[in-house]
């Protein structure tokens, strides 16, 4: 039997199906086994069952100040903040270096020189310049999410038919007028494909930010949660922002898809 | 379902890496573009000394001005900060992120293989694979610390989950992106499995790899950095966590510099591996 099926016919789905099943039962079975038989000691890894139990307990019950869920409303409030700042001057700087060839030569410098600094080695002077509250995990959030922003909208403004905003410019059109109506429908698609790599990384950014300064939010619950040397809790605390994340990239996803219906030349 | 870490990669790939790559212009010495970019720079670096020094407007304890700056790079240079010089403490993350990184290569780029040429072996694993994927590398950081404490083992832990995600999944992609004419062309002319495997999928697979590899490097700095802020011995986190604590704006300059530098340079490394290695595609 050839071992490779990627070339033969594929086993048929049903199968399929049913040795994704067994591979989820294989581990979570043998993950619960491991604590369950003692192999493991569940203050090292708590079973799969603990950790649900226990995200469950800290919805209600407040950990380190709040309860999950007003951790997590903090989390997502400072996201919200930092995302819609990144794009909103990310977007429009992007289709003007699109537009405007001397912009570019200006900005690309500069924005290449910066963008190799990893958005987490902002912590401390976005603390120091806007304290640990919110305005110090923002402007992380910010240094995460803005790059994927300025990208896309200038590869998106270079896509668009030199001729439409030709047509455009001779038809009367300001330059303003040209950036909205012109660039911008042209460079949506590649816009939102931005937007959303843009939020994967700010929300991890925003992760980073706040297991080092902050007071609240669900990066703070994990690392409280480390300090007092509860597994249960810091799991808890990962499987809520993976799941977070993993909302927020299928919204993104649909919106990416609906633009692309609307707008997209593909 | 099949369809979704392809996605996934390719948008990635091509967002994180587009700067990169097709973004900017080719830079020619002395070209219009090359002056206006130093000119461009130049600029900055004189703003930088107009605000700080100069007039004052942006004082010591938020933003250092140049003379500061090269005082703390020279201070760590020679006589160290944090418990190391500049030189021993980047070598310390630089080795973390190496270890961390192979051990991610080696682990990773069998299973996406394994994963890319058997549905079999790809629908029993992705259940797995699935719920750890979304989970960002940097919400690994506390396990890590309350399983191996604050020392290099669980920063090499944090690196390899980082790492392991992207070259899964590209490796995976990859397998599946290599063109299936050539694979039964080659079963055709009697090619085993074992050939198959190292003369048509490897290399077909290879600059998908490649760019899964670029994806694991950065995550793997980002993530190290992260890693020594929230707590470290030593390293460059380090150093960056030290001078915020004692309020040196200079030294959390000189670590931020020296932090961007590797990441590049690291970069650059992979970028000459992959021309080595794919020389066909250049």
């Amino acid at each position: 039997m050839a071992f490779m099926t990627i070339a033969g016919r594929a086993p048929h789905p049903r199968a399929l199906l049913l040795l994704s099943f067994a591979g989820a039962v294989l581990f979570f079975g043998g993950w619960h086994l491991l604590v369950a038989t003692g192999a493991v000691s569940a203050q090292t890894l708590p079973s799969p069952v603990t950790v649900l139990a226990t995200a469950w307990r800290l919805a209600f019950e407040p950990f380190a100040g709040h309860t999950l869920l007003e951790h997590i409303l903090a989390s997502l409030g400072r996201f919200a903040m930092g995302f819609l700042l990144a794009a909103a001057i990310g977007v429009p700087l992007g289709l003007a270096m699109g537009r405007f060839p001397l912009l570019d030569d200006i900005v690309s410098p500069i924005f290449e020189a910066l963008r190799f600094i990893a958005p987490l080695a902002w912590v401390p002077f976005a603390a120091l310049w806007f304290g640990t509250g919110i305005g110090g995990p923002v402007m992380v959030i910010f240094a995460g999410a803005f790059p994927p922003c300025l990208i896309n909208a200038y590869r998106g403004a270079k896509l668009v038919e030199l001729r439409l905003v030709e047509a455009a410019q001779t038809l009367g059109a300001g330059g303003l007028r040209i950036m909205a109506e012109v660039l911008l429908p042209g460079a949506l698609p590649s816009i939102v494909a931005g937007l959303r790599v843009s939020a994967g990384l700010a929300w991890q950014s925003l992760v980073g930010a706040e297991l080092i300064v902050a007071s609240a939010g669900i990066g703070y619950v994990m690392v409280q949660a480390q300090s007092n040397l509860a597994p249960a809790i810091v799991m808890a605390g990962m499987l809520s922002v993976g799941a977070i994340g993993l909302a927020i990239d299928v919204a993104l996803r649909r919106a990416e898809r609906l633009v692309r219906a609307r707008w997209g030349q593909t | 379902m099949h369809g979704l870490p392809a996605a996934q990669a390719v948008s990635d790939g091509a967002g994180r890496s587009a700067a990169g790559r097709n973004g900017p212009r080719l830079l020619v010495a002395g070209s219009r573009r090359f002056r206006i970019g130093i000119a461009s720079l130049a600029g900055t670096l004189a703003l930088w000394w107009l605000l700080t020094s100069l007039t004052g407007l942006i004082g010591p304890h938020r933003f250092p001005a140049p003379a500061e700056f090269w005082a703390a790079f020279v201070q760590i240079a020679v006589d160290g900060y944090a418990g190391g010089t500049l030189l021993t403490q980047a070598w310390h993350s630089t080795r973390l992120v190496i270890m961390g990184f192979l051990v991610a290569i080696a682990t990773g780029v069998p299973l996406g293989l394994v994963m890319g040429i058997s549905h079999r072996a790809e629908a029993l694993l992705n259940p797995a694979f699935l719920l750890v994927r979304p989970i960002p590398p940097l919400a690994w950081i506390p396990l890590a610390i309350v399983w191996l404490g604050l020392g290099d083992a669980a920063k090499i832990l944090v690196i390899w989950f980082a790492a392991f995600v992207p070259s899964v999944i590209n490796t995976w992609t990859g397998v599946r992106s290599v063109d299936r004419t050539l694979i039964e062309a080659a079963r055709v002319h009697g090619a085993s499995e074992l050939r198959l495997l190292r003369e048509v999928v490897i290399p077909g697979s290879l600059p998908m790899m490649f760019t899964g590899l670029r994806l694991s490097l950065q995550a793997s700095w980002t993530t190290l950095v992260a890693a020594e802020l929230v707590g470290a011995f030593f390293g460059l986190g380090r150093v960056l966590d030290a001078a915020y604590r004692d309020i040196n704006p200079p030294m959390i300059a000189v670590a931020m510099l020296a932090v961007g530098v590797l990441g590049a340079l690291t970069t650059r490394l992979v970028a000459v591996a992959e021309r080595r290695l794919t020389p066909w595609r250049s």
